[in-house]
């Protein structure tokens, strides 16, 4: 592994191949906002709100940072006033589906997000698909996927798989920017296998949410 | 059928096809092409071979289905020779004179063209409007080529650009020749085709792949389906040459499943081709091994995006990967894969055969050969047309296209599709040219050219468009589902009189950010159709968005 | 459609985890849906997650999750047949069918599509009943055409 330096919002910031302008700028210590990614998982790329500038060759380009390998002499900003309004219509967006989502909160705060500019379709879940990977690549159950395409996509859970393995686990609800990984696994038990779910004590302890569109949850 | 061993067999094997044809000899050539299929162009095929039995005339006169002749409104299309004599709109009943007609070396009067307005007759395929305007060099041949014969192709010199590549050049120039040529790929984005082969060329594994993109989702865009379905050994003659180039043993076509008469001519040439031995093992002596396989798409457009389309060939579901990694350097299974278009592919053959030099001769300073175009929508004459790159828009839809119908005004030509930009009829000087089409917010896209009238609705369009590409979004990346979503939403809306002065402002947000956000091609470009009509046709948005809030 | 038919497409596909989509394409076509037993089934021989086949079969227009009519019903809603009424076309469609653009009559009869563009655009608007073309379709002549079907 070899070392290299790029520059990230004007600061000289050293960073080995393979890494990531995400990884590297965590490394620096300078903050870059994202919902889908996890240290756990491989980088998915879908929520986009970790895109910043780049420049190459004399050209400016707008790119997720967590997929964007980091090079010598790159040149990054992680703000700017393209690179906000990204970031900030990806807020509205999203908060057309999780208004009270904490984290969506806090970033429309940063951002001057407002949370009403879109109509709202209160489906709760932004679709960052941490369970699904999570379950798939860390758990290797599948036990929650994807289903259907563009805005028709949601997360699933397989009743078959999801009555034999989620409760003994949970780790999911823990992850969830919404909490709606959490309702989504009660509800398919509530209607596929009410009282079937194999009861263990958990692997890991459930962490309780405390919100879910800004109704306190709490797992039993 | 036996292999061929060498350059010398096929050319045997050709000179005895063409022994036995007589270029004298009346013929017929039924079109299959989609339009004329939908028309019961197979009763009239049907009518030609009875009645060519029931006359046992089928020693003197040649008779064959094709593809697509291109002039799709006037069909069922029927080509008679010698000396390209087009009958239109040709019924069952008139078959017996179209026959005794063509044995006698006559014309039969009316079946031919008339100018609609000058009542002019046309009888020669160059003297017919829609015709004589066009510089037909990939589709010219598909009227002589039953598609399912590779033989037909043979008599036309197929396969002899493949011969001069394999057995006279090396890898490195015909790589040069494609360069020199800047033959630019014909899917849309009009990036130099051999700068795309080099990059596969000289990534470092070895295992390399070259495709076929033949699945052309694009909206009202029908001419490489025409090309394939057609003439299919055209474009696989352009692949081997391609994967030679390149250093690929293995190439794949990636299609439509819904239209099985395409793919039935494609495994047809898949298995000829390998039957004579221009594909397989140590192709013509040359030591050069090639193997094609047929995939198909399962039904949504963003399978033809690359990354997408390759997720699919591996058995993935299409989500597109972030290319900054492309292709060209980690595609198929994480190798080296070169993807072109249809056209592209079917232009390969012509640039080794006559020549870079030949093929820089025709079209505009920067886009050079000729392009295939789908002509329809409020036009008079639609259908699959090709000319020089560089040709005006107004010789496409007033010389060729012969206007609006009905007596009604052209308001807008739209290119490029969903995925395109509408340009007001005051444009229509422009030429068809990759880089000053996309200069003016309308990129030439895969080539679908659609004529509005002046009855079309301009915000009505937008919503349409972004009702069908909602559909057709992967659903993986928030810009695009969600941006698309809601312009959709403010589009809908504003169609229905529930308009607010604040939605331009949404929109031109939302469109920005989808195309500056958006993981894939799809939705970089999902919103440039409602750009180019906020940049040409921002008044009739206005208005309608004033007249709404005033009558609620 | 025999179970041993889908059977035997299964068992060309065991073991080959790319295949998923030939394999789930040729069941779609033989069967004209995917059963969700079947779907465990394809699964479980190709060595796919569940959830990948069930993306999947949801994913794509082409795979069904619910058994189809005897008959499919396609109005194209391309950009051409839209130009030249395709909506009303399909409004007279819905109304002489009864059915919103994927659903099946009870009696399972018809399936309703819109269809994406196939090319014909030049004698648009057309309506496709199971593959065979109905070009320059007006709303009055779409229930003559279907008519013909039983």
């Amino acid at each position: 592994m070899t070392d290299m330096v790029l520059q990230i919002d004007g600061k000289d910031v050293t960073a080995s191949t393979g890494m990531t302008v995400l990884q590297a700028a965590q490394q620096a210590g300078i903050n870059i906002p994202t919902l889908c990614h996890h240290a756990q998982l491989e980088d998915y790329g879908g929520c986009r709100l970790c895109m910043v500038e780049v420049e190459t060759r004399g050209r400016t380009n707008y790119v997720v940072s967590c997929l964007y390998p980091a090079e010598k002499g790159l040149v990054v900003r992680t703000r700017s006033e393209k690179v906000d309004k990204i970031r900030r219509v990806i807020i509205e967006e999203l908060m057309a589906h999780a208004p009270d989502a904490p984290e969506l909160v806090k970033l429309a705060q940063e951002y001057g997000a407002d949370r009403n500019r879109f109509e709202k379709e209160a489906s709760f879940c932004v679709l960052c698909g941490l369970c699904v990977r999570y379950c798939a690549e860390v758990k290797q159950k599948h036990a929650v996927g994807f289903i259907e395409n563009g805005p028709m996509r949601e997360i699933s859970f397989i009743p078959e798989l999801a009555a034999k393995e989620c409760w003994n686990c949970q780790e999911c609800f823990a992850i969830c920017p919404t909490s709606y990984a959490q309702a989504a696994y009660l509800l398919t038990e509530a209607l596929a296998f009410p009282g079937q779910r194999k009861k263990q004590a958990p692997a890991v302890k459930p962490q309780p949410h405390t919100t879910f569109g800004g109704i306190p949850v709490i797992v039993a | 059928m036996t292999r061929l061993q060498s350059a010398a067999e096929l050319e045997d094997y050709r000179a005895k096809l063409l022994s036995v044809r007589d270029p004298a000899k009346p013929c017929i050539a039924v079109c299959a092409g989609a339009a004329c299929d939908g028309l019961d162009s197979a009763a009239v095929a049907s009518a030609f071979a009875a009645e060519i039995k029931k006359q046992a005339v089928e020693a003197k006169l040649d008779f064959r289905v094709t593809g697509c002749h291109g002039y799709c409104n006037k069909g069922p299309n029927v080509i008679a020779g010698p000396g390209d004599i087009c009958y239109f709109e040709v019924k069952p009943e008139d078959v017996p004179d179209v026959i005794a007609c063509t044995l006698k070396g006559e014309v039969l009067d009316r079946l031919v063209y008339r100018d609609p307005v000058s009542g002019e007759k046309a009888v020669h395929m160059n003297d017919v409007p829609f015709y004589k305007h066009q510089m037909r060099i990939l589709i010219g041949d598909i009227p002589r080529i039953d598609p399912k014969r590779i033989d037909d192709y043979l008599a036309v010199g197929g396969y002899a650009s493949l011969t001069k590549a394999l057995l006279k050049m090396s890898p490195e120039q015909v790589l040069a020749e494609v360069k020199k040529a800047n033959l630019r790929g014909r899917g849309g984005g009009g990036f130099p085709a051999g700068l795309k082969w080099e990059t596969t060329r000289n990534a470092p594994e070895k295992t390399k792949y070259v495709i076929v993109n033949g699945h052309e989702g694009e909206s009202a865009a029908f001419m490489d389906r025409a090309m394939l379905t057609g003439n299919p050994h055209k474009v696989l003659e352009g692949l081997i040459i391609g994967g030679y180039a390149i250093g690929a043993q293995q190439g794949y076509i990636y299609t439509r499943h819904d239209s099985p008469q395409m793919a039935e001519h494609i495994q047809a040439a898949l298995v000829q081709a390998k039957d004579l031995g221009l594909l397989g093992k140590n192709i013509l002596g040359s030591g050069f091994d090639f193997e094609v396989e047929l995939h198909f798409d399962v039904g949504i457009f963003v399978s033809g995006e690359s990354s997408a389309l390759m997720r699919s060939i591996e058995g993935h579901t299409p989500e597109p990967r972030p290319k900054y990694i492309r292709t060209s350097v980690s595609g198929i299974w994480d190798k080296p894969s070169n993807l072109n278009n249809v056209e592209t592919w079917a232009n390969v053959p012509e640039i080794i055969g006559r020549g870079a030099d030949w093929f820089t001769s025709i079209g505009s300073e920067k886009s050079k050969g000729t392009k295939l175009v789908s002509l329809s929508g409020n036009v008079v004459n639609s259908g699959v047309v090709e000319v020089p790159m560089g040709t005006p828009l107004r010789t496409i839809v007033f010389d060729i296209g012969g206007g609006v119908p009905d007596g009604k005004a052209p308001k807008a030509v739209h290119l490029g599709g969903a995925m395109g930009g509408s340009l007001p009829i005051s444009m229509i000087d422009a030429p068809l040219d990759f880089d000053e089409m996309s200069k003016l917010g309308a990129p030439i896209g895969a080539g679908g050219l659609l004529v509005m009238d002046e009855d079309t609705d301009m915000v009505e369009i937008a919503r349409y468009l972004l009702d069908f590409l909602v559909e057709e979004s992967c659903g993986k990346c928030v810009p695009c589902r969600e941006g698309m979503w809601q312009m959709l939403k403010i589009l809908t809306n504003i169609t229905q009189g529930k308009g607010r002065k604040f939605d331009l402002d949404r929109l031109a947000d939302l469109a920005e950010v989808t195309s500056l956000g958006s993981l894939c091609a799809l939705g970089k470009t999902s919103s440039d159709p409602l750009k180019s009509m906020l940049r040409y046709f921002k008044d009739e948005y206005e208005a309608r968005i004033t007249a709404g809030s005033q009558a609620q | 459609m025999s179970e041993n038919k889908i059977d035997s497409i299964i068992e060309k596909y065991r073991g080959k985890p790319g295949a998923l989509i030939h394999a789930l394409t040729e069941i779609q076509h033989a069967n004209h849906w995917l059963p969700r037993e079947v779907l465990h089934k394809v699964a479980d021989a190709l060595e796919v997650p569940f959830s990948q086949a069930m993306q999947i079969a949801s994913f794509y227009k082409t795979f069904s999750l619910t058994p189809k009519g005897r008959h499919e019903v396609h109005v194209c809603t391309g950009m051409t047949c839209h130009l030249r009424g395709a909506a009303k076309l399909m409004e007279k469609v819905q109304e002489l069918t009864g059915l919103q653009p994927g659903e099946t009559d009870a009696a399972a009869k018809f399936t309703l599509e819109a269809g994406s563009c196939l090319g014909s655009c030049s004698i648009g608007p057309e309506l496709i009943v199971d593959g065979k073309h109905y070009g320059r379709m007006s709303p009055e002549k779409a229930e003559d055409v279907l008519n013909r079907y039983e």
